[in-house]
């Protein structure tokens, strides 16, 4: 069965136009993905590499046990908690993470997403600034300038650069690549750099220099310094030069700026840099979102709890202080007392003093593979996978939604995320619960 | 479910019923003639008004989510805590989608439109529609900016973007044809504007004019439920009027179709200022009036201003980024390919300022020199003019001439020099009231069932606990204001869900969208340019645009033969 | 030597990852510290090293990587994973968001010691199997 407009579920790029062709449940080909991309889609067919069977820690141990057995444990561990972290959520669908927000609304718990160690400062610097953006189509049709700043989607976002933004051909940019020029900012020479126009090396930590430095240009102040940041005073005025006279220019940011010095700030110094610029042109912004879903959980906690990420509902209602409802807070506090950590890895992600209490408190743990999570949890819970073998949705970098697809059949007995945080509520309400169900978002 | 609402005074403007005491009948959900064995609810010394229909709200999708997540201090006041029967809810001037549900319901309200869904982003305007409770739904569909539409228009071919409208609205499963700042929204995708109906659109070769010409002639071909509505260009611009009456004459472009008008002009408060400066803004509201009441073919919604917080949000790109650059607030934009470019920043609307109290007393004079109801229709353009649980202040103001000198003391003397509103003394009775707040909407709507107390109308009914025989609401303002904010009874599709001022049942209603059939040759015609564009244009491919109608609560199509051929 | 160190993405740790995140090719991909080249003559050592990472907050050995984005003196990339993050610093200065990027760190060689699995790294770090 050849499948096409396959969605990828991997990275924000969220393409899609994938086709794959599936023979007996297993993909045997997948056209137009990246490296990355193929490799999740083949993923799926190894089993040995799956979780395929719910696990509880018995006398130390992980154990195989039945799934009820696994929901009864994780419901058990939630239930009894004072404050709970629930945690990941970025790499499943809207579905999924609606559902863990009714959850973690009955629990009192907190709730966070990876958004709090990828662009967190960006949503900080966002509250204070705003956040002037566009579709990627917008770029695609219209960009003659195309920045990337502290962001290599050569390697995090390997079909950016020929979906959206350098190399296709758009309405007003018939010529592709020879119509637009795309310049580089970071602190190495990254594969991305290497093929820019222009590459300009940042020294590390003081982008908010730079920053400051081509604010200062565009707004007609008379730069003195012979360099800033290690950038040279000839190299700030052409880059805002080029900055005021294109026709439509955008600035891709990422990492390299949100988890450096100054973080939001940083973030919140280019917001002002490019309301700046809309004064002599149009010009427009976009994080580099990983995660294929992590923006829709910031849209969906936005709708529901009024807030993008890090939510304590121990007051019984959404509270919201980033610093102190944010996951690596409350870990490195030592204030939760469970968690539960969905669709993410924050064993091998996160510093070791919020892995030293994770390790600590009882844990249970949601997911497709085998990572460092799963291996020191209380309860693992095998799921399938959004996009390949269950149906959801997911929002791109650009906030644009997207069905996600099933073109195949889960491993026998595996649930979706959806299902699995479904079943622990009804557990978590219990029979005694007086709260009336809402409807069940049945999709 | 059968009930029986006895005794109350009823107030339903379609069927005539002007404060007449009768029993209202239920059953399945519908109003009846009679009913035995009914559960009965004394209604006595109680006003009885059919559900509140919004008409324009800006209640779901990616503005106003971009609104509650550039504004983290609008959640932090207004806060619910959980209950047996409602979630966690918060938010002001964007509440979260339950909060939504909820304080309409408690206003009496049982059905909402929101006000612009990018059909691109449809998708997320039906997922927070999907979680907001309480209300029947529908949305109104982007499409003044939408390249297929210029370009089909430019050439003439108005069959072709009326296959292409009817095909939208199923695909993005809208409900009508929504039109802002038409031609604006694509110039803003070069930071530009047009400021006359005749300012060509950048690349396109098309005016406003033709755009809102063409529009008009493609709703009536369609002979579309609702008419076009339509946010005219230089939305809040000192001395916009004139672009607003020379709009209006477009509305007899075509017949209408149905009973109905061809133009529903939106927020029509923020589109009749004089002047030629900030210093000299002045209100035309009269002039507007005067035009409405002139016209077979146009009717108006207020956009009320009520003084306090708010975030501005519309499809008017420029518009956000101007008002943005005039307070120095943050603000955002998203400009979306093809289609549309919205924005949002937060505004205050403040007593202390002359032209905030000149915006007030446009919108109340609006409303009060259109001499027919069911042409001006109460809207706070939620939540640009202000949040729309403001409703029952309004409510009041229209009731109570007392009520409006006593305010105007506390406002800029802007509001008394440079307006009519201080030598108006009509008040509104209840009849009134219920024709702009549920008949009229239900009208222009086209919902058929919605807005009246008729056997076969849907059993959506508000009782106030307001005794018209005893309460005098020119004088007794406070007290309408208070009531008008709490039900004694919301009840939607014969269910009660408010009781008291407290909501006892949360339910998910229906969502409404229009689907509307074409001619099958003009339909291939249509999906092979569509083919051709989504490849080199869209980043989505053409597959994955319509929005699925697992998405939707209770779909409920409205089929539409309409003969385009 | 005294270096800052950066952690991030890469291509090869993102396809790792999606295979999953137990086994050889996991630590291939992430149980490594990409040097500028002059930095490694610095060091005393070659690529396929093993080289010590000492932070404020712990240490880990792992494999000496010459930087195809170099010249980038004095400054060191680890891609995120366990070994990484086993050296990342403490706090998030109110942010939510650790201090992922700009750890001052010191290097030292480390030839023939043995690089932990990520098991095992786990299992030494926060005692659990």
């Amino acid at each position: 069965m050849r499948y096409t407009d396959v969605i990828c579920s991997f990275c924000g790029t969220l393409c899609d136009d994938i086709e794959v062709v599936v023979e007996d449940n297993r993909i045997v080909d997948v056209k137009h993905a990246c490296r990355i991309g193929t490799a999740k889609f083949l993923s799926s067919n190894e089993l040995e590499h799956r979780l395929l069977k719910p696990m509880v820690r018995k006398n130390g141990k992980l154990v195989e046990t039945s799934l009820d057995e696994a929901l009864d444990r994780a419901a058990g561990i939630l239930k009894s908690a004072i404050k709970p972290l629930l945690y990941g959520w970025s790499s499943t669908s809207c579905e999924a993470q609606s559902a863990g927000i009714e959850l973690a609304e009955e629990l009192g718990g907190v709730i966070d997403a990876t958004v709090t160690v990828c662009h967190g400062p960006s949503v900080l610097a966002v509250h204070d600034a705003g956040y002037p953006g566009c579709t990627l189509g917008e770029v695609k049709n219209r960009a003659d300038l195309v920045i990337y700043w502290g962001s290599n989607p050569m390697h995090g976002h390997p079909r950016h650069l020929s979906r959206y933004s350098i190399f296709p051909r758009g309405y007003f940019r018939e010529r592709g690549q020879s119509d637009r020029e795309l310049v580089v900012v970071d602190v190495r020479k990254t594969d991305t750099a290497k093929i820019a126009n222009r590459f300009i090396k940042v020294n590390y930590g003081e982008d908010y220099e730079l920053i400051s430095a081509l604010r200062k240009v565009v707004n007609g102040g008379e730069l003195r310094e012979e360099s800033v940041a290690g950038v040279p005073r000839k190299e700030i005025i052409e880059l805002a030069e080029k900055m005021m006279n294109c026709q439509f220019g955008v600035l891709f940011f990422g990492m390299g700026l949100t988890q450096s010095y100054g973080r939001h700030r940083n973030i919140d110094n280019a917001i002002c840099l490019v309301r700046d610029l809309n004064v002599h042109t149009k010009f427009v912004m976009q994080p580099m979102r990983g995660h294929y879903n992590v923006v829709g959980f910031s849209e969906v906690l936005g709708w529901q709890a009024g807030f993008p990420y890090a939510v304590d509902f121990g007051r019984g209602f959404a509270w919201y202080n980033p610093g102190e409802t944010t996951a690596n807070d409350v870990l490195q506090r030592g204030e939760c007392d469970a968690a539960l950590v969905i669709a993410s890895d924050p064993v091998s992600h996160f510093p070791r003093k919020s892995v030293e209490h994770l390790a600590k408190i009882p844990l249970v743990a949601i997911d497709i593979h085998p990572t460092p999570t799963t291996q020191i949890a209380d309860v693992v819970i095998p799921s399938a996978i959004a996009g390949i073998e269950v149906e959801g949705t997911a929002y791109r970098m650009d906030s644009v939604p997207l069905r996600l697809r099933k073109i195949k059949e889960p491993p026998e007995g595996v649930l979706s995320d959806e299902e699995i945080m479904r079943r622990l509520l009804a557990r978590v309400r219990g029979a005694e619960s007086g709260v009336q169900e809402l409807e069940v978002r049945a999709r | 479910m059968k009930l029986i609402l006895k005794n109350g005074f009823v107030y339903d403007p379609i069927n005539g019923i002007n404060g007449e005491r009768m029993d209202i009948c239920i059953q399945d959900g519908k109003i009846v003639e009679d009913v035995e064995n009914g559960r009965i609810i004394d209604c006595s010394g109680k006003l009885i008004m059919p559900g509140g229909v919004e008409i324009h709200s800006h209640i779901a999708g990616g503005k106003v989510n971009t609104g509650r997540i550039m504004r983290p201090e609008d959640h932090i006041k207004n806060v619910f805590p959980k209950t047996g029967v409602t979630r966690a809810a918060n938010g002001y001037s964007t509440p979260s989608t339950f909060l939504t549900g909820y304080l309409y319901s408690k206003l009496g309200y049982t059905c909402a439109f929101t006000a612009a869904m990018p059909p691109l982003m449809a998708r997320h305007t039906h997922e927070e529609l999907h979680d907001i409770p309480m209300l029947d739904k529908g949305a109104l569909t982007l499409m003044g900016n939408n390249w297929f539409v210029m370009r089909y228009l430019k050439r003439g071919d108005v069959e072709l973007a009326a296959a292409f409208a009817a095909w939208l609205l199923r695909a993005a499963k809208g409900y009508a044809i929504k039109v802002v700042n038409p031609g604006g929204g694509e110039a803003w995708g070069w930071g530009r504007d047009v400021r006359s109906l005749d300012d060509p659109v950048p690349h396109f070769d098309i005016t406003p004019r033709e755009i809102i010409s063409g529009l008009v002639k493609v709703n009536e071909m369609l002979s579309l439920p609702h008419s076009i509505h339509l946010h005219a260009n230089n939305l809040g611009r000192v001395g916009n009027y004139v672009t607003t009456l020379e709009t209006m004459e477009l509305a007899d472009g075509a017949k209408p179709a149905r009973e109905r008008q061809t133009v529903q002009l939106t927020h029509v408060q923020f589109h009749s200022y004089g002047g030629d400066s900030w210093r000299t803004f002045a209100s035309e509201a009269e002039s507007i009036a005067k035009a409405v009441n002139s016209k077979d073919n146009v009717i108006v919604d207020i956009g009320q201003v009520v003084f306090g917080d708010t975030t501005t949000m519309t499809a008017d790109g420029p518009m956000e980024y101007y008002l943005s650059s005039l307070t120095g607030l943050k603000w955002s934009n998203r400009n979306i390919e093809l289609e549309t470019s919205p924005g949002v920043t937060p505004f205050i609307y403040s007593k202390h300022s002359p032209v905030s109290s000149v915006q007030w007393a446009v919108g109340l004079e609006l409303a009060l020199h259109i001499k027919d109801p069911f042409n001006v229709l109460l809207t706070t353009d939620h939540p640009n003019g202000a949040p729309f649980f403001k409703y029952p202040t309004i409510i009041a103001w229209l009731m109570s001439a007392k009520y409006r000198e006593e305010t105007m003391k506390e406002v800029h003397r802007a509001a008394q020099r440079n307006t009519t509103l201080a030598t108006i003394d009509r008040e509104y009775d209840f009849y009134e009231i219920a024709t702009v707040t549920r008949a009229g909407q239900a009208k222009s709507l086209g919902l058929e069932e919605k807005g009246h107390l008729g056997p076969g109308a849907d059993a959506d009914v508000a009782v106030y606990d307001i005794n018209p025989e005893e309460v005098d609401p020119g004088r007794d303002y406070r007290l309408i204001e208070e009531k008008f904010a709490r039900t004694s009874y919301t009840i939607k599709s014969g269910e009660v869900l408010v009781k008291d001022g407290e909501i006892v049942r949360v339910v998910n209603g229906r969502t409404l969208y229009v689907d509307a059939q074409v001619d099958e040759s003009l339909e291939r015609e249509l999906m092979r340019d569509l083919d051709y564009y989504f490849k080199r244009f869209y980043s989505v491919n053409l597959a994955n645009y319509p929005v699925q109608e697992v998405y939707l609560t209770n779909p409920t199509p409205i089929k539409v033969e309409t003969g385009v051929r | 030597m005294e270096v800052t160190l950066i952690t991030g993405r890469t291509v090869a740790q993102g396809e790792e990852m999606e295979k999953g995140k137990i086994g050889e090719g996991f630590k291939r991909a992430c149980a490594v510290v990409e040097l500028d080249p002059e930095d490694m003559s610095k060091l005393g050592v070659h690529e396929g090293d093993e080289v010590r990472v000492e932070t404020g907050v712990g240490e880990v050995v792992v494999v000496a990587k010459k930087s195809r984005d170099a010249p980038h003196p004095g400054v060191a990339f680890m891609p995120m994973g366990p070994w990484a993050n086993a050296v990342v610093g403490e706090g998030t200065a109110s942010t939510g968001m650790p201090p992922f990027k700009g750890i001052k760190a010191k290097l030292s060689p480390a030839k023939g010691e043995r690089v932990l699995s990520a098991e095992e790294l786990v299992a030494r770090v926060y005692g659990r199997e």
